[in-house]
């Protein structure tokens, strides 16, 4: 910035800021402009776990606490192998025992799930804080509006059995406030349910909230042009939703 | 607008004041008495009087200096990085203590000599700025040294545009380097030569890691030694890639696909490449029923085609599917 005469006056009496081009502004000079990027992550997703992870950059961090209070789903894929039981309940840990599975069929296993899925319900409705004789409860629960706007223990809202081909297994699950450890966890149980083992091999996260894997980016697509069309295309969804819940 | 002109008139008045001191040794007492800072003067006075900050003493950056040394505007015209070059340690001072007309036009016309062109010359100063500082009849005795061993013009350019810390090495140092090479590798002398031509930063770097990595080889990876001399000459890079990495690649290479050591050695392309890549294709083509890798079976898929091949070539004529599949079943690891 330089104090130059004012152009076009003869008695020059008035000094006028202006920007004179100068060598220390020059790029090489100067460095790069943008030298930090500030990114916060949605919910944690552990090491061995893959699938669906939201990120907000510089000025979505503040969404990413809304979207937090907005108490929102999230949709699981989980694998698992019956016969084995490890002591992190992963196919990678310490081999703790061994046993049978041969007396395990689809039904015993579906039972099993409806039991996990009716406990899970009913804390769901204790957690929630709503009294159960009111009106607006009714119409709450028939829309599927019932969730627990505070902290709260896991919960699973749905578990459903995709494959089923002994020793293998996979199930699909949608929670809330888990970690993919709690997941983990109920595999294991449901082994111990079914008077057997069995150990989780994959957890993916195949949706959360209003992020599903059609708007996920591979590792090949991170540039800046399919971040930003991300980012548009969310845009709206994300409003949508914040909108919707407060 | 009459705001600039008080806070310059006192800054200004600073110049002035000098003058003034030579006038009042000469003046007597009676005389009117020297204009004080805080008389007034007219506007066009106030206008044309010009205040500029000083220069810092101290500063962690050049840009404070680079308007008023010609040194550094030359070289900022030349195409220097000075952003990068303040973030090495003490270049800076030695650039602004160096004169553009005596040493640094000296030193830039031996490179010139040397081989290296003319748009090449500011990321070479970027990169390596010491060379400045430089004696030139060293520079000299290296690069006759150099050709001595029987390096020719073009080679020699080529190593040091590459290797900018090439020319900063004594002769000894160079001598000592290349027999170690030599030695370790069991190369001729013109095998040697033909591997430090392609990588001249096996001269600069560091050799810890490259006689670590050689033991690496030998011992984890079980290679022979005729089989590590071929994988070396192909692609030099592997002795200065990280040992960590080459054990995860190996690993995944011989014990989960099932490529035997004789394969390895035709196609050492593999061990440059990302881990997480070699992993994604191999998945895929498991997934399709096509992983095969033995030449003597039918549909059989190279090495170096799963790994240097862009993504949509590889899915199209490897494959034998779409891009879109390849990217669902990413999805789903």
């Amino acid at each position: 910035v330089r104090f130059l005469p004012a152009p076009g006056r003869d008695c020059a009496t008035e000094l006028v800021p202006t920007m004179v081009p100068v060598l220390a502004e020059h790029p090489l000079v100067r460095g790069p402009r943008f030298r930090r990027l500030k990114i916060g992550a949605g919910h944690r997703l552990d090491v061995k776990a893959s699938g669906v992870f939201v990120l907000g950059i510089s000025h979505g961090n503040k969404l990413l606490t809304d979207l937090y209070n907005c108490h929102l789903s999230r949709a699981y894929t989980v694998g698992g192998l019956f016969g084995k039981a490890t002591d992190d309940f992963s196919d990678t840990g310490k081999l703790v025992e061994k046993t049978t599975f041969d007396h395990i069929t689809r039904e015993k296993l579906e039972r099993v799930l409806a039991v996990i899925q009716g406990t899970n319900h009913k804390a769901l409705l204790m957690h929630s804080n709503i009294d159960m004789k009111t009106q607006e409860a009714y119409e709450l629960a028939v829309r599927g509006l019932i969730r627990p706007m505070g902290k709260s223990p896991p919960i699973i809202t749905a578990v459903r059995c995709l494959q089923f081909a002994p020793p293998e297994f996979q199930l699909e699950i949608h929670c809330l406030h888990e970690t993919q450890q709690y997941l983990r966890k109920i595999v294991h149980e449901i082994g111990l349910e079914l008077k057997s083992s069995a150990v989780c091999t994959q957890v993916r996260r195949t949706r959360d909230g209003v992020f599903t894997l059609d708007d996920a980016l591979l590792r090949s697509q991170w540039n800046l042009q399919n971040i930003r069309s991300a980012i548009w295309s969310c845009q709206l969804k994300v409003q949508a939703e914040i909108e919707r819940t407060l | 607008s009459n705001l600039p002109s008080p806070v310059e008139q006192e800054q200004a008045k600073a110049k002035p004041l000098p003058d003034l001191n030579a006038e009042i040794l000469y003046e007597d007492w009676d005389d009117v008495p020297p204009s004080s800072a805080l008389e007034e003067i007219s506007e066009e006075e106030a206008v044309q009087i010009i205040a500029e900050p000083l220069l810092p003493l101290q500063s962690s950056t050049l840009r404070d200096y680079v308007d008023h040394s010609e040194t550094l505007a030359k070289l900022v015209h030349l195409g220097v990085d000075l952003s990068q070059v303040e973030k090495h340690q003490k270049a800076g001072q030695l650039l602004l203590t160096l004169d553009f007309e005596k040493d640094i036009k000296k030193i830039l016309l031996f490179l010139k000599d040397v081989g290296v062109e003319d748009n090449q010359l500011g990321t070479f100063l970027t990169k390596n700025p010491y060379i400045l500082a430089e004696d030139l009849e060293a520079l000299e005795t290296r690069v006759a040294y150099l050709k001595s061993k029987k390096f020719g013009k073009a080679e020699i350019a080529q190593m040091v545009s590459r290797a900018p810390y090439l020319l900063l090495f004594s002769v000894e140092r160079l001598d000592n380097r290349l027999g170690f090479f030599k030695n370790e590798l069991g190369f001729s002398v013109k095998k040697t030569k033909d591997l430090v031509i392609r990588l001249p930063r096996l001269l600069t770097g560091k050799l810890e890691p490259v006689k670590e990595n050689l033991q690496v080889c030998q011992i984890e990876l079980g290679f022979q030694r005729n089989e590590i001399q071929e994988i070396v000459f192909k692609t030099p890079k592997i002795l200065t890639a990280s040992s960590n990495k080459l054990k995860q690649t190996f690993d995944y290479l011989h014990n989960i696909m099932g490529i035997p050591h004789h394969m390895l050695t035709r196609f050492p392309q593999v061990f440059n490449s990302r881990l997480l890549r070699i992993k994604e294709r191999h998945m895929f083509l498991t997934f399709l029923g096509r992983a095969q890798y033995d030449p003597a079976q039918p549909s059989y898929i190279s090495l170096d085609q799963l790994v240097s091949l862009p993504d949509e070539v590889f899915c199209t004529e490897i494959a034998k599917a779409s891009i879109q599949d390849f990217e669902k079943f990413l999805k789903t690891l």
